[in-house]
């Protein structure tokens, strides 16, 4: 079997979400519906899934999701765990055998509390031990790989069409006030379990359809800051690319947007609002290689919101509805459909234009 | 004829649209793609949101949609009519090389890019409402008209329209003014002679939306054509 990053094939995806406002929950199920109308987005080589808020009772706890390719490095895996955190719960993930999906690796769920001493030790801040400790694992120990680390969120991914991987998991089992998903048509590596998407870091997750060119250019940056591409698919330098500005340099969302999809100079040169025009001039000089080119259009997951975002010059598709406090995005109007047939207020975002939809007051 | 389009996948709406002689009723579309693709000869009325690539490479067939269609509609088309009553998604009318699209309401990005004329196959795109960025980009022939007849926060049409532009003619109902436009273009205000050649489909679009062809025909016109003098360099590496 080859991995991601062993092969290279040169060659379109699909991408849906929804969000309660109001953090209300919803099955699995629902969103998985969506991905039906858009099957031929997809080629069968990757689908997943991430739900916020579906581990309510362990929700202080990191939630780290694992794929293994045998016992042994599992063993291996654990006994760094346990060396670097109190592990609340251990647990295979549970799944339902379908004849669409096969050759699953070992899956499996730890509920995870930093060890306090070794914070100290380390003078780390708690989401930067995590976030290393995903590094650590996905990098150095060949054969595990972490697809999920985030508080009280989940991501749910594997080889086959998203449909068939949401029945794999069981997802009308779990309930969340946001859920993204994804279809994938690799076009550039094989299909792995673990280059399906959502990428994830921390609560941090990117579902993405497109295809940047500028990979190289932002890899070589993102990893002076101690991040590892590990899987030579765009998406997850773009998840890097976000924890980094999000996270580490607390830019917002939409200053992070307007880095990754930095207007261009002539629009920045026509811009009214002076204090605008120099805040865009400011980023686009001070991270010229984290500009994102070529296709993309993504949808960013985080605790209590969903971002989406497409490249300024929106060569993929993305339409978003809205019905009460629920708001809908996809790739095409039908899968949005799908999930509510009476939606309202459809329209497609610009390019270089983020929509960010956040739940009110804090409710998740 | 109807068909129940929920479980059917395109390739069975397509079959049993061919085994139909003349009018036929699509109902209950969900994202099915190539619609009517290579059709001639029918007309065809389709509820609910058909998908990406409807009616690409019409060969003469009139297809009808009560919502709002997706992305490529009407790609390669030859001939024929494709008449959205909600909105269009993006590339709508790509590299379409005759016949029309109406569209009672906004369009997306990239609406008539590669469209191309050839004697008297002279392609026509008309937009009721605004249009998205990008409109005719590489436009080779064939007319895109934009209307602007319903929202009025928004500008008539997005950025860097007619990127490209080498042939055909634009018709935009606005003041040029508050739009940039590239170099290898001339935008002016449209004369009587201008505003005859596209009259007719005017007065079609108003008779399919029920809308008031003399009030639109006295807006203020201006027409975008190609100046050859200064043809088209380069959009996309330089920034």
């Amino acid at each position: 079997m080859y991995k991601e990053c062993q092969i290279r094939i040169p060659s379109g995806c699909a991408i849906a979400a929804v969000i309660s406002r109001k953090g209300e929950k919803m099955p699995g199920n629902l969103i998985k519906e969506a991905m039906v109308p858009m099957h031929e987005r997809s080629n069968g080589l990757g689908g997943g899934f991430a739900g916020y808020g579906i581990y309510p009772e362990y929700r202080d706890f990191y939630a780290f999701h694992l794929f293994y390719i045998d016992r042994s490095i599992r063993k291996d895996c654990e006994t760094f765990l346990k060396e670097h955190f109190e592990i609340i719960k251990a647990e295979v993930i549970p799944t339902r055998k379908i004849p669409s999906i096969t050759n699953e690796p070992e899956i499996w769920r730890y509920f995870l509390s930093p060890l306090t001493f070794m914070l100290k030790s380390l003078q780390l801040d708690e989401k930067e031990f995590v976030a290393r400790a995903v590094m650590h694992i996905n990098t150095g120990m060949n054969g595990a790989y972490v697809f999920s680390s985030g508080k009280n969120m989940g991501t749910f991914k594997a080889v086959g069409y998203p449909e068939d991987v949401g029945d794999f998991y069981r997802l009308e089992e779990y309930e969340g006030y946001a859920w993204t998903a994804h279809g994938r048509y690799p076009t550039n590596t094989p299909g792995w379990w673990g280059g399906a998407h959502p990428f994830t870091l921390l609560d941090y997750s990117v579902v993405h359809n497109g295809e940047i060119s500028s990979y190289d250019a932002n890899r070589r940056f993102i990893e002076m800051f101690g991040y590892k591409c590990t899987l030579m698919t765009d998406t997850e330098v773009i998840t890097y690319i976000l924890d980094h500005l999000l996270r580490v340099q607390g830019l917002t969302l939409r200053e992070a947007a307007s880095v990754i999809a930095a207007p261009f100079w002539s629009t920045i040169e026509r811009e009214k609002d002076i204090s605008l025009r120099e805040k865009y001039t400011y980023l686009r000089m001070l991270f010229p290689s984290l500009l994102i080119t070529g296709p993309f259009s993504i949808i960013l997951g985080f605790t209590g919101g969903l971002m989406a975002l497409n490249d300024r010059l929106k060569l993929r598709s993305m339409v978003i509805g809205e019905k009460d406090d629920r708001v809908f995005i996809a790739s095409e109007e039908a899968a949005i459909r799908k999930m509510e047939p009476d939606v309202r207020n459809v329209r497609a975002p610009e390019g270089g234009e983020p929509v960010i939809i956040k739940v009110e007051n804090g409710a998740y | 004829m109807q068909i129940n389009a929920k479980d059917l996948d395109h390739r069975q709406i397509n079959d049993r649209i061919r085994d139909v002689r003349e009018s036929v009723l699509i109902d209950g579309c969900l994202g099915q793609r190539f619609i009517a693709a290579g059709m001639s000869g029918k007309d065809i009325v389709i509820t609910g949101t058909p998908g990406n690539a409807l009616g690409a490479y019409l060969n003469g067939a009139v297809i009808t949609v009560m919502g709002n269609a997706q992305d490529a509609v009407g790609d390669t088309m030859n001939e024929g009519s494709i008449i959205v009553h909600g909105n269009i998604g993006d590339a709508a009318g790509y590299a379409m090389r005759g016949g029309s699209i109406f569209v009672k309401g906004d369009a997306g990005y990239r609406a008539g890019i590669h469209m191309k004329e050839y004697e008297d196959k002279i392609p026509v795109i008309v937009i009721g409402g605004r249009a998205g960025s990008f409109l005719g980009e590489y436009q080779a022939g064939g007319i895109i008209i934009v209307l602007n007849l319903w929202e009025r926060e928004k500008k008539i049409i997005g950025s860097f329209p007619c990127t490209g532009m080498h042939g055909g003619k634009m018709f935009l109902r606005s003041d040029p003014e508050d739009i940039v436009f590239p170099e290898q273009v001339t935008a002016r205000p449209a004369l009587k002679e201008d505003l005859l050649m596209i009259r007719s489909h005017v007065l079609k679009f108003s008779e399919l939306f029920h809308t008031d062809a003399e009030e639109i025909m006295k807006g203020t016109f201006t027409v975008i054509t190609p100046d050859s003098s200064n043809p088209y360099k380069q959009m996309y590496v330089q920034n």
